[in-house]
């Protein structure tokens, strides 16, 4: 029960405490149906039915191995690049399957941008790097690219930091840069949606709440689903929170709700630490 | 009791002295094969002594062993390791990508693996005959430094596409991925990143292609690389002549040659023994050659890995 | 920047010039693996037109001299105007002979010193002597062939064998090109087997010397049982380069067709006749001169099988360990 306490007193903490945006809700912008993910015999995913919306926080939490981060891959189809994966049921952006053959998956990961538990620059300068995602997509004027590698680059907070060493090897940079720029780099595909793996898993505390005020603000115009097993984290930085377990979707709720009156027993027990 | 103890260590002592010989037995036939690569080395140097001079590399060979020199043999050689690495570097690499990173695991895959483990084992000499017949005689390019090239690029394929297979391998797969999520298509993620990242293992699987190329002798002699060979491919005899004479440039595909392998063997078959001088002169240089090739690929090896960050 | 005035793009795949080069470049990459599987085509095509049934006009070899002559018979003579004798067993014997002397050298002391570097030699030894034989493979054949003619025989074997032991030793003999061929697979035996040696478990070992075993017990009794089968793959890989060897076989065994298991005795080898042939005046399309590829069939059909099998075994050990 001090779990619950400690929970509610987050809950009073978080930054907007203010309602969320219009007591009406937010339209949809991912939706599934049926879900279900198969990686060979091995059932990863069980009829998962999730709806997310725009322009918020929704947190994937559970226990390691429960199917967040499947589920997570599934939205932006990267799990077709792993042998033997294959999903039944539907997902939609949007509206749209993104899983109907004629969708070209190419664009799908222009709009849907993703960011790694483990922060991969390239070997590259930093600018290069961010430039990486505009350049391959067919942008070739030199102006257009620098600027979007400027913004990109004040969206995720760095810009000030390196705007002085953009041709710097990025793999100078300190781990919690090195995510940032990733997030950047994310950014400059102009996406809509943005995907993050336990994005600051890897990270030391400073360095975490940076990332966290960064995606505070991000939230303003982008979509963003992040799978983390932090559950303190989900609860301050989220609007919507939905739990996993044994690759079930066993509740979901606005983050609120969830910590401090669970509706599943499952839910319970894992926030108050009873497992995982 | 007491007896069979004395008995234990009288058998251990035996035991013990057993594993020393035997041990020294193993040492020894480790050091079998450096001694005679020793020796070998001794006695080319010891023949060539006085033989390997700056006239040795700059004339022509001659029916007097004193004059006879290497200077058509460097110049075949080098046009064709030129050819050679045109023809395998885009198709072994090529090759070694579609395997790597778009083929699925399917029997054609499978198929083309059992494949190339099988090629390295084909003898060097029955390539000769595949070339012989397919580049000398159908497509008719006759005795000349692109079908000596060509049947020399089959030889060494597997070598090159193994290579750029384990280079290609090496480079993690969080840079695949990271790309793939930024709406990269597979072939900008490998043209972008993969690539780039596994230029030095590439390099180096070339550079052991490459000495395998120039110290094969049995397909070359197989489609005619002609043995006594008064000029040079395109009639460019020095690297000043790559300039000055640059028309002799495009003849040089279609021209004759001879290579240094088979310029030692002819002169190790003459009857006269000052030949056996001349034929270890020429031994000399190609070892050296062989020897600066694989200390660049140890070179690139090791400045790579220093530079690996990730 | 998601507040652009721009709506999305939208996921329908388009027929675009990139789209169009993302498959064009794949369909090339293709044909290049696939050149691996074309030149293993064209190798048993020209070998099975030229030696088995051709399709043009001038007769394959097996046309015009039947099976049981090539197995059975005992001369190899194709060049004889008169008296034709076309037993592949001189030729095959010559290469059983010089590969078979290679192996007494090259597998014992290959694998002895695969031993050597796998159970025995420290960190620091190994990588000093590993790149050293790794050195040996890389000599070209015309080099062993020489040092074969032109010091083994005369300053190993003849003093050894001639002047000291009395045996008659010909300048083209089939051992001095078996002991340069063994030192020449000596580093593939070396190797492979070393790989072999490694890939049993160190568990193993441990419950040897826990039972009180030294170090030799360990290695003969447990390690090397244990990585026979791999062991044997080397071998059987080593042998088979060994039979296809030709420089230093041309070089050092000599040029006369003769059945005989006397090491000291110039022999030819099959790689040699066909170096001899193409070398020599011998008109294309006659019947010595198809007479290279019924040899160089039989060659390649032997490597191979040879191959195939150490890759099946091969394959099997890995399964074991891996």
């Amino acid at each position: 029960m001090s779990m619950m306490n400690s929970f509610t007193e987050l809950m009073q903490d978080r930054k907007d405490s203010a309602p969320p945006k219009g007591s009406k809700a937010l339209p949809v912008k991912f939706q599934t149906a049926d879900l279900s993910f198969f990686y060979g015999d091995h059932q990863a995913l069980v009829d998962v039915d999730l709806s997310i919306p725009e322009r918020s926080v929704t947190a994937l939490i559970g226990p390691s191995g429960c199917g967040k981060s499947t589920f997570l891959r599934t939205l932006n189809r990267m799990n077709d690049i792993i042998e033997g994966a294959r999903l039944t049921g539907k997902v939609t952006l949007e509206g749209r399957d993104i899983y109907e053959p004629d969708v070209d998956v190419v664009v799908l990961r222009k709009r849907v941008g993703m960011v790694f538990q483990k922060s991969t620059p390239f070997p590259k300068s930093i600018f290069d790097n961010v430039a990486y995602g505009p350049r391959i997509a067919g942008t070739k004027n030199k102006a257009e690219l620098k600027r979007i590698v400027e913004e990109s680059l004040k969206r995720a907070a760095l810009w000030d930091e390196i705007k002085d060493r953009l041709h710097d090897s990025a793999l100078a940079l300190s781990g919690g840069q090195q995510q940032r720029l990733c997030i950047a780099r994310a950014l400059a595909t102009n996406p809509d949606v943005i995907l993050m793996d336990e994005p600051a898993s890897a990270l030391d505390p400073a360095s975490t709440s940076r990332i966290e005020d960064l995606i505070f603000e991000l939230k303003e115009n982008y979509t963003i689903v992040i799978v983390t097993h932090n559950m303190q984290q989900a609860a301050r930085i989220s609007d919507w929170t939905a739990f996993f377990y044994q690759g079930k979707l066993i509740e979901v709720d606005r983050t609120q709700q969830l910590f401090t009156k669970p509706k599943k027993k499952e839910t319970e027990d894992y926030i108050t630490g009873r497992f995982g | 009791m007491n007896a069979s103890e004395t008995d234990f260590s009288r058998h251990l002592a035996r035991r013990h002295r057993l594993g020393r010989i035997f041990g020294g037995i193993c040492l020894v036939s480790t050091w079998f094969g450096i001694i005679a690569l020793g020796l070998l080395l001794a006695g080319v140097v010891w023949k060539a002594a006085g033989w390997l001079n700056w006239s040795f590399l700059t004339s022509y060979d001659s029916r007097f062993p004193e004059k006879a020199g290497i200077l058509a043999a460097m110049w075949g050689s080098f046009w064709l390791i030129v050819f050679t690495i045109l023809i395998t570097v885009p198709v072994g690499v090529g090759a070694a990508i579609y395997l790597e990173e778009f083929a699925t695991e399917g029997r054609l895959t499978r198929l083309i693996q059992v494949n190339l483990a099988n090629l390295a084992g084909v003898p060097s000499i029955v390539y000769g005959i595949l070339g012989l017949t397919l580049f000398v005689r159908t497509l008719g390019l006759g005795r000349s430094v692109i079908a000596g090239a060509l049947t020399l690029s089959l030889l060494v394929l597997p070598v090159v596409i193994v290579s750029a297979q384990e280079a290609l391998k090496a480079v993690p797969a969080s840079l695949r991925h990271a790309s793939l999520a930024l709406g990269a298509t597979q072939w900008q993620t490998v043209r972008h990143q993969v690539l780039p990242a596994s230029i030095p293992g590439i390099l180096t699987g070339v550079i052991l292609a490459v000495s395998r190329a120039i110290g094969e002798t049995a397909p070359l002699v197989m489609i005619g690389a002609l043995t006594y060979l008064a000029f040079t491919p395109g009639d460019i005899e020095s690297p000043l002549h790559l300039v000055t004479r640059a028309d002799g440039l495009g003849k040089v595909p279609l021209d004759s040659y001879t290579a240094l392998p088979i310029q030692i063997f002819n002169w190790v078959s003459l009857p006269q023994t000052e030949y056996q001088h001349v034929a270890a002169a020429g031994i000399l240089v190609l070892l050296v050659i062989l020897l600066v090739l694989n200390g660049a690929a140890i070179f690139i090896r090791q400045r790579s890995q220093k530079h690996s960050r990730w | 920047m998601a507040e652009s005035i721009h709506p999305p793009p939208s996921l329908t795949k388009r027929f675009t010039v990139s789209r169009l080069k993302e498959r064009l470049i794949r369909l090339v990459l293709l044909v290049c693996a696939l050149l691996s599987i074309a030149t293993t085509l064209g190798i048993i095509y020209v070998l099975f037109t030229e030696a088995v049934y051709s399709f043009g006009d001038d007769p394959a070899f097996f046309q015009e001299v039947s099976l049981s002559q090539f197995l059975l018979d005992t001369e190899w003579t194709p060049q004889y105007e008169g008296d034709r004798h076309f037993g592949i067993w001189p030729l095959l014997g010559g290469t059983l002979l010089v590969a078979g002397l290679a192996g007494l050298v090259g597998l014992p002391v290959g694998l002895l010193s695969a031993l050597y570097l796998s159970e025995y030699a420290s960190w620091r030894v190994r990588g000093l002597l590993k790149p050293v034989l790794e050195i040996l493979a890389g000599v070209p054949t015309v080099v062993y062939g020489y040092f074969a003619l032109v010091f083994v025989t005369p300053y190993v074997l003849r003093p050894v064998f001639r002047d000291w032991l009395g045996f008659d030793v010909d300048i083209f003999n089939a051992l001095s090109a078996g002991v340069v061929v063994g030192i020449m697979i000596l580093p593939m035996v070396s190797s492979l087997s070393e790989d072999a040696l490694r890939a049993v478990p160190k568990t193993l070992r441990e419950a040897g010397y826990a039972l009180g075993s030294t170090k030799f017990d360990v290695s003969t009794r447990i390690v090397l049982p244990a990585a026979s089968s791999g062991i044997v793959a080397s071998f059987l890989l080593a042998v088979s380069r060994a039979m296809g060897e030709t420089m230093a076989v041309t070089i050092a065994a000599g040029q006369s067709p003769t059945l005989t298991l006397n090491p000291f005795k110039s022999v030819m080898t099959m790689t040699a006749y066909i170096v001899n042939i193409s070398q020599g005046d011998t008109p294309t399309g006659s019947i010595e001169y198809e007479s290279l590829y019924a040899v160089a069939l039989t060659l390649f059909l032997i490597t191979l099988a040879m191959n195939v099998i150490s890759q099946r075994v091969l394959r099997r050990f890995r399964e074991v360990y891996q």
